[in-house]
């Protein structure tokens, strides 16, 4: 197990010195000189030379490089270039509100998902399924701007139900009043696939002769459904549900920016559009990382469902 | 059995499937009339003249009128009588401005039109007619080159494998740890630059690695087939081998990832336009009009809202239901 983990970490380093040149390569060869974005309108040839050498623009590739990879192992990516705050602070204090949210929505998320591709798993191949199955599909057809413009102008702004937007300084007020709505908008948007997907992971399953076997010794379809398949489709769930993790700390950049909620998501769209690239640069970096390790998490957990799984 | 003379291909079977297939012919008659529309609103045939102010601003839908103003629109009927917005700040201005301009045109604004006006009088339907030749043309040409791009460098990784495999599959292991949607943004903000090109190229060079891990797993699976084998014998280039005799074997694979990406691209255009890192200002698309309706809605004014949701949540169910239809009929196998 141990030596396990040890081998997948250290095949994780070729692939995460690929994200590093990557990102190196995106900001500072195709994203042009950063000290004309830095000194903006108002630049004179020695303030660019200036910053040019704060930066260590000046430098040659390779000794930029290096700073690059210097910053990414002391998570020292200095001070945002829009705000001054440190890039470590941004980041740590954003992740907090961006969980606040995630972590409830992909709870519900997958509870939900489960049971509900269970129960249409049930009656599979019946109007009722290919009812659902359309619904899902014209479901994933509205845009999730859609549903984020309407929900918000409906739940909060017409009847009131919820905050339009805003967030507090306790956990629980966080938590209940103004994340409320943006995992309710979260869960309406994220059900049509993920129900679709689990659903064939289920179906998967519910051909298999062990079924049959649990039929014909006389158990009911419920602890068939519940018991038998749930436990073998877990593992695609898994897969799904933990790959998932990373990206979705950026993908619910809509709803915490729609929703004024200061999270990384909202932060990222921020950096972007002020051209703040050490915020950017760092997230990306950290989110590639995030996104191996919860993959080997993911492994590890198959060994956990899944006694036959070896993991050699 | 009768004597066949030539058996039918993978295209004409496919296609006998898909005719069976009453969803996927609706489908299909729903993203070809989309398709129509594009090539006659890009010709200027249709829709030449979406900037024209025909109505007053904000003017309501009068097919929905009745139904319409007792659920979210509060007050069509002042709007009509009262053709500026009251909250906007430049109301005296534009009103200065609109009497400049002429009685002609003035005269010939209406009060109502069939699905509204947004804020300048344009007619929504008409934008959104306009909107969609962006959005489909930026969905179609990314996912062509994220297609392309996934398709060749497949191609080259599963016929050579060894290194060349190794290398190809180091680049997919990097892309695909980072978040597609991560991705985009990064490269958005190193661009510096909106227009059309830059989101197809954003799209594009982002998106190759689902077809890239799926041809490669068919040209593995091809490269040692008999057929291949005698392509070998008379002396076929390994280039030939790899694009005259496989790639038309492996292609119904591409086509599918083709529609699948189509979908996602359209989706992922209309909320980069929607930010502001799409298109520029002055093209329309489906998400700078959704960019416009958020704030009209406030207003009541949610027919803008409607329009674009409506063409956007039209095609893209269709392409869906198209692509499951297409994957199922090109692969019988799986069901």
């Amino acid at each position: 197990m141990f030596s396990y983990i040890l081998r997948r970490l250290w095949q994780m380093l070729p692939t995460m010195a690929g994200v590093v040149v990557l990102v190196f390569l995106l900001f500072n060869w195709v994203g042009g000189d950063p000290a004309y974005i830095l000194a903006g309108k108002m630049s004179n040839a020695e303030a660019i030379a200036n910053i040019r050498q704060q930066l260590g623009v000046d430098q040659p590739y390779y000794v930029q490089l290096g700073i690059f990879v210097q910053q990414i192992v002391t998570f020292d990516f200095g001070n945002s270039w829009a705000t001054g705050e440190a890039v470590s602070r941004i980041i740590a204090t954003r992740l907090g509100p961006s969980l606040t949210v995630l972590i409830p929505l992909t709870i519900l998320e997958t509870v939900f998902g489960i049971a509900l591709a269970l129960a249409i798993a049930f009656v599979r191949g019946s109007l009722t399924d290919r009812a659902v199955m359309v619904a899902c599909t014209v479901g994933m057809s509205v845009s999730i701007l859609v549903y984020i413009i309407v929900f918000q102008y409906g739940f909060a702004y017409k009847l009131g139900l919820f905050p339009v937007q805003g967030w507090g300084e306790h956990f629980s007020d966080n938590l209940l009043r103004y994340a409320a709505l943006p995992i309710l908008i979260g869960l309406a948007v994220s059900i049509a696939p993920t129900l679709r997907l689990y659903r064939s992971f289920v179906l998967d399953e519910a051909s298999q002769d062990y079924v049959r076997t649990a039929r014909a010794k006389g158990l009911s379809q419920t602890r068939i459904l519940w018991v038998h398949v749930l436990r073998n489709a877990a593992i695609p769930i898994i897969t799904h549900v933990m790959a998932n993790l990373p990206a979705l700390l950026i993908g619910a950049f809509l709803l915490e920016r729609f929703f004024g909620i200061p999270g990384i998501g909202r932060e990222v769209i921020l950096a972007v559009e002020r051209s703040d690239f050490p915020v950017i640069k760092a997230i990306t970096v950290y989110v590639a990382a995030a996104t191996m390790i919860f993959n080997l998490l993911a492994d590890l957990m198959y060994q956990a469902v899944d006694p036959r799984v070896q993991l050699a | 059995m009768s004597y066949q003379a030539t058996s039918p291909g993978l295209w004409a079977l496919a296609w006998r499937r898909l005719r069976a297939d009453k969803v996927a012919m609706a489908s299909l008659a729903v993203v070809a009339a989309f398709l129509v529309m594009l090539v006659l609103s890009s010709s200027g045939l249709i829709v030449a003249d979406w900037e024209a102010e025909v109505g007053v601003s904000y003017a309501p839908p009068a097919l929905f009128h009745e139904d319409g103003s007792g659920r979210a629109a509060p007050a069509p009927a002042v709007a009509a009588a009262l053709p500026d917005n009251p909250f906007d700040p430049l109301a005296a201005e534009v009103a200065e401005l609109r009497a400049e301009q002429g009685g002609a045109a003035k005269a010939a604004r209406r009060d109502t039109l069939p699905f509204g006006a947004d804020k300048w009088g344009h007619d929504v339907i008409k934008k959104a007619i306009k909107g969609a030749e962006t959005s489909i043309v930026v969905g179609l040409v990314a996912a062509s080159l994220a297609v392309s791009l996934g398709t060749l460098l497949g191609a080259v990784s599963g016929y050579y494998g060894g290194l060349v495999d190794d290398f190809f599959n180091w680049f997919y292991s990097i892309f695909t740890s980072i978040p597609s949607i991560l991705m985009i943004l990064t490269v958005a903000a190193v661009l510096q630059q909106k227009g059309v090109a830059t989101i197809v190229l954003i799209l594009g060079l982002t998106g190759w690695t689902g077809p890239y891990r799926l041809i490669r797993a068919e040209y593995m699976k091809h490269k040692g087939r008999e057929y291949v084998m005698a392509a070998d014998a008379i002396g076929a280039s390994s280039w030939r081998k790899m694009f005259a005799h496989i790639f038309p074997n492996v292609s119904h694979v591409a086509l599918v990832q083709l529609s699948i990406l189509v979908v996602g691209f359209i989706k992922a255009e209309v909320i980069l336009s929607f930010l502001g890192f799409g298109v520029p200002v002055g093209v329309v698309s489906w998400g700078s009009m959704l960019n416009e309706a958020q704030n009209e809605l406030i207003l009541g004014k949610w027919w803008q809202l409607f329009a674009a949701a409506f063409a956007m949540a039209l095609l893209v169910t269709a392409f869906s239901l198209l692509t499951d239809a297409l994957r199922d009929a090109l692969d019988p196998k799986l069901k």
